[in-house]
C-alpha cells in the first residue's frame, strides 16, 4: 500500500468527507502511485529478462556458458578446437533464428572506401589518423555488424529467468 | 465461395501448414509458434511430430504454456523433441506409421510404445488430432482475427488405405477441424510443382509422358504414377498407380550413420541422438560442397565441463558414398525384389520397419508389380521423374537414383528418364495442397484418378471344414479400381445374408494392381494371391431381432473427402447399415 504524509491524511479525510468524487480521485491516485512503485520495484532479473534468456538460449543450442565457465588452461588447442565447434554450431543456428545480421558497410575489407560528408558516426568510426573535414578516404578494416531484423522468442512471466539451464538428475 | 484454405502436411516427423486467401490471393506457409524451452515459445516453420507427455511436477506451472492453451499437460513439437530424447518413455513419436499399422488397435492408447504403467498413453489417432489442432491454432494466431478455414486440404501417404485415410479424418474430427478434404503426398507435390511452372506445364510435359514422383520424408517413402492423357484438345493428368506402405526415410539414414559413427564410442542414448543429428548436418555440409573430403562432428557431454569432454567424430565423404548412396540407393535390377528377413517365431509387436533400406529395390519391385500398364514392357517406363521429400537436398542422391532409372530402362529400350525441377522439398506438400484447394475451385489443371486401389469383400465358401486347412477364400469386388470421389457402385445382386443383432465381421482385401475387377466379380482363393493384401477387417453389428437373417445388397461409395464406404442395404425394407472397417485388430 502507498505511503500518504500523516498531514496530507488528515486534510484529504476532510474533503473526503465532503466529496464523495475526490475520494474517487484519491484511489484512483493510490493505485497509480502503487504500480509505479511496482514497476520501479521489479527485480534486476525482470528487468533484464530478455537477456538472460538469450543467454539460456546460447547455452541450450550450444552451451555457451558451460564453454565460458570452464577453465581452459589445462587443456590442447585439439579439445578446446572440438569443445568449440559444438558452441559454434549450437549458437550459430540461435543467432540466425533470432536476429537478421548485415555489415555496416557494404565495401570488402581490406579495401579503400570513402567516407562521405555527413556520415553516420554511429555507424562508421574513424580510426588512425583523424584529422579534417569529411568526405574522408580511407582503407575498410571492418565491416560492422547491424541487426535489421530481430526474432526473439516470447518468455513466460511465471518463470524465473535466472535458471540458466536447470540442473539435471538421471534417475535409473 | 470459400475465403479461406489450408493445406496440412501431417508428416511422421515434421508437419508444415499452409493458407491463401481466395479472394486476396494472400497467404503463404504459416510459422508455427511452439515451446523450444519450458516457458518459451518460438516460432518455426515446421513442427516436429513429436509429444511428450509431462508428469505432474516435472515442470514449473504454466511453462507448457502456449498462446492459445494456458495449461496443457504435454508439449508438441521442438521441445518434445528436445527433451523427449532424455525420457524416451514419455515421448510419442511416429504416430503417423503407428495409424497405417494393421496389426493392433489403432484408436487404442498405446503410444509411448515402451511407456512405464503409469504414463497415461494416447493413441496415435489421438497425437494426430493434437499436432492437426496445434497446426491450426498456429495459423489462426498469425491471421490475428478470428476466422475458421472454410477448407481443409490434409495430404495422407499415397500408399494409406482406405482405413487409414479413415482413422486421418477421425483424427481431423477429434481436433475439430471442418471441411476437410484428402490429397495424396505425392499428388501435393506434382501440384506444388504445377503452381510454380504456371502455363510454361505445357512446355515440360507432353501427352504419354509418365511422370513418375518418389517422395522420400523422414519415416516413409512413397512412390506414385501419373500418366499425362488428352481429352478434347486439353492435357489431362491421371494418377495410375501407386506404391506400397514403406516404413523408410531419411531417418533411417541418419540413424544408419549414427550407428556407423558410434562404433567403438560409449555413447548413453541422449548422445547417440546428439550424434545423429550431427550426422544429419554433416551430411548436408558435405553433400552441399563437393570439395569436402570430410566433415567433423562433435558430441558434447552431459555434464557442465565441456572442453575435454566432448567426443569428436568424423564423417568422411566415402562412409557417405558407401553407406547412404550405396547402402539406400544400391544399383540393383530392376526385377531384384526388397530382400524380406525371416522372422522368429515370436515377434515384438513394433512398427513393421521396411527389412530393406534399398529404395532403388522397392521402387523397381513398384514399377514391375504395375505389369498392367507397362504397355508389354518388363516395367512400367516413368518418362518424367519429380523428387520430393528433404533427403532430396543431397543432389547426389538424385543422381544415383536416376542413373538406376535410366540403366533399367536403357536395357529395356527405352529412353532415360528427365527430372523435372522440384519446389522447396520440405514445404511443397504443403503448398500443393493448398493450392489443390484453388484448383477444386475451378482453376488449373486436376489430377484424376480415384482410388488407388481396388477393394473386396472376403466370402468363404461353403464346404466342409478341414482341420489345419484354411479354405481358399474367395473376394468379392465391392470396388473397382479407379473409383471416382463422390460416386458409388451397386454390387450385383448376390446371396447375402446378414445376421442382425451381432457383430458380424467381412474379411477386407485390397490390390493396388488389379485394374480389369468390376463390381461383382469374384475372384478365388485370394489369401494366397500375391496380388491381393488383406487390410483390416469390417465389422458391423445390425441393429434387430438377434440371431435373425436379413437378405441385403452391398453398396460401397467413395466419399467427396477421399475415404471409402460400404454399405448395407436390405433387400426387402428399408434397413441400411454402414460398415464399420474394423481397425482393431486384422484378425479379430
Amino acid at each position: 500500500m502507498a505511503q500518504i504524509a500523516f498531514w496530507d491524511r488528515m486534510k484529504m479525510a476532510w474533503r473526503v468527507l465532503i466529496s464523495a468524487e475526490f475520494a474517487g480521485e484519491v484511489t484512483e491516485g493510490l493505485e497509480l502511485r502503487a504500480t509505479a512503485r511496482a514497476k520501479k520495484a521489479a527485480p534486476p532479473e525482470r528487468v533484464h529478462a530478455s537477456g538472460l534468456m538469450l543467454l539460456a538460449a546460447f547455452q541450450r543450442e550450444g552451451r555457451l556458458i558451460d564453454f565460458l565457465q570452464q577453465d581452459a588452461g589445462g587443456y590442447s588447442d585439439e579439445e578446446i578446437g572440438a569443445a568449440a565447434r559444438v558452441v559454434h554450431g549450437g549458437c550459430r543456428k540461435t543467432l540466425a533464428q533470432f536476429f537478421d545480421l548485415v555489415p555496416a558497410a557494404q565495401t570488402a575489407e581490406g579495401a579503400p572506401m570513402t567516407v562521405p560528408t555527413g556520415f553516420d558516426p554511429e555507424r562508421i568510426r574513424l580510426t588512425g589518423n583523424v584529422s579534417g573535414k569529411p568526405p574522408f578516404k580511407g582503407t575498410l578494416k571492418h565491416h560492422g555488424w547491424i541487426v535489421t531484423g530481430v526474432r526473439m522468442p516470447s518468455i513466460s512471466e511465471t518463470l524465473d529467468p535466472r535458471v540458466i539451464t536447470p540442473a539435471e538428475v538421471e534417475l535409473p | 465461395m470459400a475465403r479461406h484454405v489450408i493445406g496440412i502436411d501431417l508428416g511422421t516427423t515434421n508437419c508444415a501448414i499452409s493458407w491463401r486467401d481466395l479472394e486476396e490471393g494472400s497467404g503463404d506457409v504459416v510459422s508455427i509458434p511452439q515451446l523450444t524451452a519450458p516457458g518459451t515459445v518460438e516460432e518455426r516453420r515446421l513442427l516436429p511430430s513429436f509429444i511428450y507427455l509431462a508428469q505432474e511436477g516435472e515442470f514449473p506451472p504454466g511453462a507448457l504454456a502456449l498462446p492459445w492453451d494456458k495449461r496443457p499437460a504435454y508439449a508438441t513439437g521442438e521441445f518434445a523433441r528436445a527433451h523427449g530424447a532424455k525420457v524416451v518413455t514419455r515421448l510419442v513419436a511416429s504416430a503417423k506409421s503407428w495409424l497405417s499399422h494393421t496389426n493392433i488397435d489403432r484408436t487404442g492408447a498405446l503410444l509411448p510404445w515402451q511407456a512405464p504403467p503409469e504414463v497415461e498413453r494416447i493413441s496415435p489417432v489421438e497425437a494426430s488430432a493434437r499436432y492437426l489442432k496445434h497446426l491450426v491454432e498456429s495459423w489462426k494466431a498469425s491471421l490475428q482475427k478470428d476466422s475458421d478455414a472454410e477448407e481443409i486440404i490434409l495430404t495422407v501417404p499415397a500408399s494409406f488405405d482406405a482405413a487409414a485415410r479413415e482413422l486421418t479424418m477421425q483424427a481431423a474430427g477429434q481436433a475439430g477441424l471442418q471441411n476437410v478434404t484428402l490429397l495424396e503426398e505425392p499428388q501435393a507435390a506434382l501440384y506444388a510443382w504445377l503452381e510454380k511452372i504456371g502455363d510454361g506445364f505445357r512446355k515440360q510435359v507432353k501427352v504419354g509422358d509418365v511422370i513418375l514422383v518418389v517422395d522420400v520424408g523422414g519415416g516413409t517413402t512413397d512412390f506414385s504414377l501419373i500418366a499425362v492423357t488428352e481429352q478434347n484438345g486439353d492435357l489431362q493428368l491421371t494418377r495410375m498407380a501407386v506404391g506400397d506402405h514403406i516404413l523408410l526415410g531419411g531417418d533411417n539414414m541418419d540413424l544408419t550413420l549414427a550407428h556407423h559413427l558410434a562404433q567403438g564410442k560409449n555413447l548413453d542414448a541422449w548422445q547417440f541422438t546428439a550424434l545423429t543429428y550431427g550426422c544429419r548436418e554433416a551430411k548436408e555440409l558435405l553433400f552441399a560442397d563437393p570439395k569436402l573430403k570430410k566433415a567433423p562432428i562433435s558430441i558434447p557431454g552431459r555434464g557442465s565441463a565441456l572442453i575435454g569432454a566432448t567426443i569428436k567424430a568424423e564423417l568422411t565423404r566415402d562412409d557417405l558414398g558407401r553407406i547412404l548412396v550405396d547402402g539406400f540407393i544400391p544399383k540393383a535390377g530392376v526385377t531384384e525384389l526388397p530382400r524380406t528377413a525371416r522372422r522368429t517365431g515370436l515377434t515384438q509387436v513394433g512398427l513393421p520397419y521396411a527389412q530393406d533400406p534399398g529404395i532403388t529395390r522397392h521402387l523397381g519391385a513398384f514399377l514391375a508389380r504395375q505389369s498392367r500398364i507397362a504397355e508389354g514392357k518388363a516395367f512400367v517406363h516413368p518418362t518424367a521423374i519429380l523428387f520430393n521429400g528433404g533427403v532430396f537436398k543431397a543432389a547426389i542422391l538424385k543422381q544415383r537414383l536416376v542413373e538406376v532409372i535410366n540403366d533399367w530402362l536403357s536395357r529395356d529400350g527405352g529412353s532415360p528418364v528427365r527430372e523435372l525441377e522440384g519446389a522447396d522439398l520440405d514445404l511443397a506438400v504443403a503448398r500443393g495442397a493448398v493450392h489443390y484447394a484453388w484448383v477444386r475451385h475451378g482453376h488449373g489443371i486436376r489430377i484424376r484418378g480415384g482410388t488407388a486401389r481396388a477393394y473386396y469383400v472376403g466370402v468363404e465358401p461353403a464346404m466342409p471344414s478341414v482341420p489345419g486347412f484354411d479354405p481358399p477364400i474367395k473376394a468379392l469386388c465391392v470396388a473397382p479400381f479407379g473409383m471416382e470421389e463422390g460416386t458409388k457402385a451397386d454390387v450385383p445382386p448376390q446371396e447375402f445374408a446378414l445376421v442382425v443383432g451381432e457383430p458380424t465381421v467381412f474379411r477386407f482385401f485390397a490390390s493396388s494392381v488389379r485394374r480389369e475387377d468390376r463390381v461383382g466379380d469374384m475372384i478365388d482363393d485370394a489369401a494366397r494371391n500375391e496380388e491381393f493384401e488383406e487390410v483390416a477387417p469390417i465389422e458391423t453389428t445390425l441393429s434387430g431381432e438377434s440371431g435373425k437373417l436379413v437378405p441385403v445388397n452391398l453398396q460401397a461409395a467413395v466419399t467427396e473427402v477421399g475415404t471409402l464406404e460400404l454399405r448395407c442395404l436390405e433387400k426387402e425394407g428399408g434397413g441400411r447399415w454402414k460398415l464399420e472397417m474394423n481397425v482393431r485388430t486384422k484378425d479379430g
